[in-house]
């Protein structure tokens, strides 16, 4: 089974990549952008057939490494 | 007095780490990641560099590497673990300290000289430092102290904040910040004290010829207090 996680800093952490991404976006002419979040995206393949139990352990990758929830938010955005 | 310097892929103070503790009397062994046992030690320290190329989050995957069951269990039963640097970005990332540490504000790479006033003489690491400011070294893209509004009162309240970024005479505020650290916090203990990590680097500064001398007093001092 392939799972698809967005890992993001909380809305409460500054991103200050993401206000440089959208300083230079709004250089370049995109001048409709108002905020970027950057994040990272994780692939992973595991051997488990049962949708739940792979989301569970990708929930538990999650906590223990994928993110640091002191910053960070996850969200698993898919599984198939 | 044994220390022991645990030397991860991509760590680059280790060596600079041996020499100092040397220098000022301790028996250190230099100890691979890799090792799942912790020899004799008074004393851990997981030095500066970038393990692991810095990796998924700076620290992360040190703290996950196969000696740090042991030094975990070294810091729960009381022993002395200081964390500089990429060391101070481990221990967060253990969970053994508070609170993380994001890119530097402004996105750069600081390397340069700062003082940092101590707040906390209360434990061996600056029991019996006469001075109030240290000068030492700072180079790291990722300083920036942070934890959540809870986290910052309990620490404030359990007196677990180690060191400020300050002026030479102990003035802490924005211009003295250089990295956007939340209240100018360049080190912090762990709620018992034992276990300290921060960003400086004491071992810089113990040549007079090279650099300052705040490293040594730094030095001097805990190795007497561990005695």
């Amino acid at each position: 089974m392939k799972i698809k996680i967005i890992v993001t800093l909380k809305k409460s952490v500054l991103d200050p990549q993401g206000t440089v991404i959208q300083q230079a976006l709004n250089g370049m002419g995109f001048n409709d952008v108002n905020e970027v979040r950057q994040g990272k995206f994780f692939e992973i393949n595991i051997d488990e057939k049962d949708q739940s139990k792979a989301e569970e352990k990708a929930d538990e990758m999650c906590k223990k490494l994928l993110a640091n929830l002191v910053i960070e938010d996850y969200k698993i955005i898919g599984s198939q | 007095m044994n220390s022991s310097v645990i030397t991860f892929p991509g760590s680059n103070c280790d060596r600079d780490m041996d020499v100092a503790l040397k220098k000022f009397g301790f028996k250190n062994k230099m100890v691979w990641h890799n090792d799942v046992e912790l020899p004799k030690s008074e004393l851990v320290v997981l030095p500066g560099g970038f393990s692991y190329g810095d990796y998924l989050r700076c620290g992360s995957m040190a703290s996950k590497s196969r000696i740090m069951k042991s030094v975990i269990n070294f810091a729960k039963s009381g022993g002395k673990i200081m964390g500089i640097c990429n060391g101070f970005q481990i221990l967060v990332e253990t969970g053994l300290l508070p609170g993380v540490l994001l890119r530097n504000k402004y996105l750069e790479f600081i390397c340069k000289n700062v003082f940092v006033k101590v707040n906390n003489k209360n434990n061996p690491y600056f029991k019996d430092i006469k001075k109030d400011t240290l000068e030492l070294h700072i180079a790291h893209n990722e300083g920036n102290y942070f934890c959540s509004k809870e986290q910052i009162k309990e620490i404030n309240n359990n007196n677990q904040i180690a060191l400020y970024y300050s002026d030479k005479d102990g003035k802490i505020n924005e211009n003295t910040n250089p990295n956007g650290s939340i209240k100018n916090i360049a080190g912090v203990f762990n709620k018992e004290k034992n276990v300290l990590g921060m960003m400086p680097h004491p071992e810089r500064m113990i040549d007079p010829d090279l650099s300052g001398e705040d490293g040594s007093i730094f030095f001097k001092n805990l190795i007497n207090n561990l005695k």
